[in-house]
């Protein structure tokens, strides 16, 4: 059911995108610089996660000028966010061509109490997750790919570690336990008895399983790789630093050469000074973008 | 009869063997190198990951995966390989996928960008569009393909992927989709713009694996 053809083709492109990094960008102007820093794909938005949390207001599908230039520039794949819930919104970007939906926290959520039903749609999404339960409800939604919610904006890698450690260690478990287990581990996760038995045969998602929120350094990036991330998202750590043309290839470098502290020093040089950042346990319960979804 | 049977087997044993020895290099600089790393253990030989010069040491062969060709290409360039990668190309088999096979062509449009030049063709990136128009079919391959694997029709996941426009005189087309052709050998390469290692079949990987 979850692996018919259309399902493939939406994973497939995810599978190219293994090992890389996607990077947020506001403009065709930040596209280029990223694409030629060698990100394998870019994400198009109205304002990056840490302008979105420092001004507030709604924050909406990013303007479809910004989008379709950036479309234009660069010969990568240009990924754009929609609102959870807002399907309308999916079905405008689906309209205009774009190779990925990211149904985002980052952004104001439409709907409090459903998802998009990503099923229905040609056009790949991928969702953010804290927890196994999560990323595979969004998986039975249609999400073709997972990645962390970690905190966007934040440039603190502490929550998407939080959430890559316990994706992992739930996963894990599952593979430990016997039939009738599963059943009870099910509604335990609020989540499909044949995702959970997928994941307790396999000891992994069916979906690549990327990690994003928070990631700002070359270390950053290699830290979440070793957690299991297959590929990663940065957000505001690269336009929001001193220098992004060198942190994006810094991190670029970083996700390949992961198990490399060599290659990881050599990365490290030079980058000038990254975003401030925030520390997570002070912000207010209401200032978390990664309680947006469920 | 017995002992012809036994001999049948003992040499069919040892065959394995001889391929699980053969090691196989999967460019991991970025991609679906994983995919491929699976197929090539699949079709019976032996996975390598390579990411630095020295990993080309001790392969018989080279795959470059799919993914994004940019990201490649500039990981080889600042990594000092885009001249070994080249190099090992002339002397030993490559098979690239999608990407890879956008890195071995001799000449690379839309945009334009600079590529190993180990086979006579010319790729056009995102020939078919954008994400949107990824499909999986079914293809019927050259009888010659059969003849060397096994008969059948060959299901193909195309991902974002680049046309080739045209093929050099060297050069053999073993598929076409829509009359493109989308499965190519010149030598001791071959080149596939569609994805065989996201699916179960691995005959294009022991055609390739038979080339070593």
């Amino acid at each position: 059911m979850y692996l018919d053809e259309t399902f493939r083709v939406k994973v497939g492109l995810a599978e190219m995108l293994k090992g890389g990094v996607i990077m947020d960008v506001t403009n065709a102007e930040q596209a280029l610089i990223a694409e030629k820093a060698g990100a394998t794909s870019v994400m198009a938005l109205e304002r990056v996660p840490a302008d979105i949390r420092k001004e507030g207001g709604v924050a909406r599908m990013a303007p479809i000028t910004k989008i379709r230039e950036i479309m234009h520039i660069v010969s990568i794949p240009v990924m754009a966010k929609a609102r959870i819930g807002h399907f309308m919104e999916a079905r405008i970007l689906e309209a205009l061509g774009v190779d990925y939906v990211d149904e985002s926290e980052v952004l104001t959520p439409a709907d409090e109490e459903h998802h998009i039903d990503k099923r229905t749609f040609k056009v790949p999404f991928v969702c953010g997750a804290r927890n196994l339960g999560e990323a595979l409800r969004r998986i039975a939604e249609g999400a073709a790919m997972i990645r962390t919610k970690g905190e966007a904006g934040s440039g603190n890698i502490v929550e998407a570690v939080r959430h890559m450690r316990t994706i992992q260690k739930e996963m894990k478990q599952l593979t430990v336990l016997g039939r009738e287990e599963l059943v009870a581990e099910s509604k335990k996760l609020q989540a499909p008895l044949e995702l959970v038995e997928y994941v307790a045969e396999h000891g992994k998602l069916p979906v690549p399983n990327f990690s994003a929120g928070g990631i700002a350094t070359p270390a950053d990036a290699a830290l979440v790789m070793q957690l299991g991330a297959q590929a990663i998202f940065v957000g505001s750590g690269i336009f929001k630093s001193d220098d992004p043309e060198a942190r994006a290839r810094a991190i670029v470098k970083a996700a390949t050469y992961f198990n490399d502290p060599q290659k990881l020093l050599e990365a490290s040089e030079d980058l000038g000074i990254g975003m401030h950042g925030i520390d997570v346990s002070k912000l207010q319960e209401s200032e978390l973008l990664q309680t947006r979804g469920w | 009869m017995r002992a012809t049977e036994t001999e049948d087997e003992a040499a069919s044993m040892s065959k394995a063997e001889n391929l699980a020895s053969k090691k196989v290099g999967v460019l991991a600089l970025q991609g679906d190198f994983e995919a491929h790393s699976a197929a090539i253990a699949r079709a019976g030989a032996t996975p390598v990951l390579v990411r630095k010069p020295e990993d080309l040491e001790n392969i018989a062969g080279l795959v470059i995966p799919g993914g994004e060709s940019t990201t490649m290409l500039k990981l080889l360039r600042e990594e000092g390989m885009f001249e070994l990668l080249a190099e090992f190309g002339r002397k030993r088999p490559i098979f690239g996928t999608c990407a890879g096979a956008i890195l071995m062509a001799r000449e690379v449009t839309h945009p334009a960008q600079q590529s190993l030049g180990l086979m006579d063709l010319s790729v056009e990136r995102n020939g078919y569009g954008r994400q949107i128009d990824s499909r999986i079919t079914r293809l019927d391959p050259d009888a010659e393909f059969h003849e060397r694997t096994a008969p059948g029709d060959l299901e193909a996941v195309f991902i974002r992927a680049p046309i080739i426009r045209h093929v050099g005189p060297q050069a053999r087309v073993l598929a076409s989709y829509e009359g493109d052709p989308v499965l190519v050998e010149q030598g001791r390469h071959l080149v596939a713009t569609f994805h065989p290692e996201l699916t179960p079949d691995s005959r294009v990987h022991r055609l390739f694996i038979s080339k070593l």
